[in-house]
């Protein structure tokens, strides 16, 4: 190590091997390139959908508000659903995260609720809507149940991670007092997740609001519903009106729940 | 009275933590047990209340066989031992009133809990401890808004709400400055006299440890060398008692085993 000091020096490769970097390389192109040939893209029905594409924005503008009532109608049901199902959702989620907690839960019950949210968030809402939809018949109760789910595996799992995280001095002090296992929960774990909590039950009602629109396409009831009815009946403009005011209420409702959320922190 | 006999606890298969050791506490006396980190001290103390689980042995408090205990026995009888903690260990969101009757929590039903509707006797007691120590103003302030000595007694009071028949105390002033902590050893010293309890501490301060207590629990890597009067824990004894290392020890024991 004499000598004089080096003033080069050079990341070192994100791959340390050099067969495996090069073969991951060219194997990535290789694959690209492969799919980019093979894959059937009908270049002629392209060009077809979007003269169909112009129809139908020619047929959007402007737009129409003049079954407001429908639309309006449309969107309290959404509302409705998105309310129920996140209180359900989030009841239920409750003990399905403290039985997903690992420090919290013993392992054959642990595993149960990881169980139960995986399975949750296996299927994207449309494809439980659909599910629903055949199980229990169209309208918002399909809708209801799907987000019921859709909330279950989200907010299960994130409060679960939160009671992983807890101080768990807390929870030690209260056994040390022979506390039994409920009074523990509620003194020692409810009040250090409580704020992430409410937190996620806003967040969960916003996204929810947001999922209503697209399950109610498969027929789970809601704006949704209405929106599919119009593009069924080729009335592109009211379908413009139902997007915009869609857009609208969503934008108001990410701005009030990030605000809520902000101040409770 | 405390009597632990041939108490062993190991972790996992490695050397144990605590090495038969035996310990009698009678009376309302306040002991202190002294020893470099990973002496053991935090173990024995937990392995009373059984927040750790002793390989082997027997603990016994006024009568009653601790080891063999499970559920429902095993929380009527952790009741009756109160422990103080080094971090305090309050619940920070809540307020000081609920933080001292959750040292309650092991007598009242979880819905009485839940509903916030503590015994008229309890509130009563807990008003008494909070003035005794100085807290009674902050019945309605978050615990979080406490200073570190404002902090602990609070965690003093919980445990002495509990109608503890033994008190533990694991490094209660490690998290404070001296001249609080000092402030709680006198404490705890004087709420033992006044209680007629048996208080074990866990001390890092060798200095408060000969001041605030009546006898002196010196350990090293498992096992107690030392036992007697604050007055004759000398220079020597205290060399026995920190000199080497945990690891030192430890290659000490294997050199004999081989």
């Amino acid at each position: 190590m004499s000598g004089e000091t080096r003033d080069t020096w050079q990341k070192p490769p994100f791959i340390a091997n050099p067969v495996l970097r090069w073969s991951v390389y060219v194997g990535a192109i290789l694959y690209f390139a492969w799919v980019g040939a093979t894959l059937p893209i009908d270049w002629g029905r392209v060009a077809e959908g979007v003269g169909r594409a112009g129809r139908i924005f020619g047929g959007a503008f402007p737009p129409s508000f003049e079954r407001s009532g429908l639309l309006i109608d449309g969107f309290l049901e959404s509302l409705k659903i998105a309310i129920l199902a996140t209180t359900g959702g989030v009841l239920l989620s409750i003990p399905i995260a403290f039985m997903a907690a690992r420090n919290v839960a013993p392992l054959p019950i642990y595993y149960l609720g990881r169980f139960v949210i995986i399975v949750a968030r296996s299927f994207h809402p449309v494809i439980v809507a659909i599910i629903f939809v055949k199980a229990v018949g169209f309208g918002p109760f399909a809708g209801v149940l799907t987000l019921v789910v859709y909330s279950i595996g989200f907010v299960a799992k994130m409060l679960a991670e939160r009671i992983e995280e807890i101080d768990f001095g807390q929870v030690e002090a209260m056994r040390a007092a022979g506390a039994p296992f409920l009074s523990t929960m509620v003194y020692a774990i409810f009040p250090q997740i409580m704020p992430r909590q409410i937190g996620l039950t806003i967040y969960q009602l916003d996204s929810n609001l947001r999922a209503s629109a697209v399950v109610g396409i498969v027929g789970a009831g809601g704006i949704g519903a209405t929106l599919a009815n119009a593009f069924g009946r080729y009335d592109y403009d009211f379908a413009l009106a139902i997007t915009m005011v869609i857009v609208g209420v969503i934008l108001i409702s990410e701005g009030i729940s990030g605000q809520i959320r902000k101040r409770i922190g | 009275m405390l009597k632990i006999t041939d108490l062993v606890k190991r972790y996992g298969g490695g050397d144990p933590v605590l090495k038969n050791l035996d310990l009698t506490i009678e009376g309302e006396s306040v002991v202190s047990i002294i020893g470099s980190s990973g002496a053991g001290k935090s173990t024995l103390l937990r392995c009373i209340n059984r927040l750790v689980e002793p390989s082997s042995g027997s603990i016994e408090l006024n009568g009653t066989e601790l080891t063999r205990l499970r559920g429902r026995s095993l929380r009527a009888a952790r009741r009756k031992i109160g422990m103080v903690f080094q971090g305090f260990n309050l619940v920070d969101r809540l307020t000081v009133m609920e933080n001292v009757q959750s040292g309650r929590l092991g007598y009242i039903s979880t819905w009485a809990a839940v509903m916030r509707r503590y015994p008229k006797e309890d509130i009563r007691r807990a008003y008494e401890l909070m003035e005794r120590v100085g807290i009674a103003h902050y019945a309605n302030t978050r615990a979080d808004q406490l200073s570190g000595g404002e902090r602990q007694r609070v965690g003093v009071v919980r445990a002495l709400m509990q109608n503890p028949e033994i008190l533990l105390a694991d490094e209660p002033t490690a998290s404070l400055d001296p001249k609080t902590s000092e402030q709680i050893m006198g404490l705890l010293r004087d709420l033992a006299g006044e209680l007629k309890l048996p208080v074990l501490i866990n001390i890092h301060n060798v200095t408060e440890a000969k001041e605030y207590t009546d006898r002196i629990v010196g350990m090293r890597y498992g096992r107690i060398i030392f036992d007697d009067r604050p007055a004759s824990l000398d220079k020597e004894a205290m060399d026995r008692i920190y000199s080497g290392s945990p690891h030192a020890d430890r290659s000490e024991d294997l050199r004999q085993a081989s």
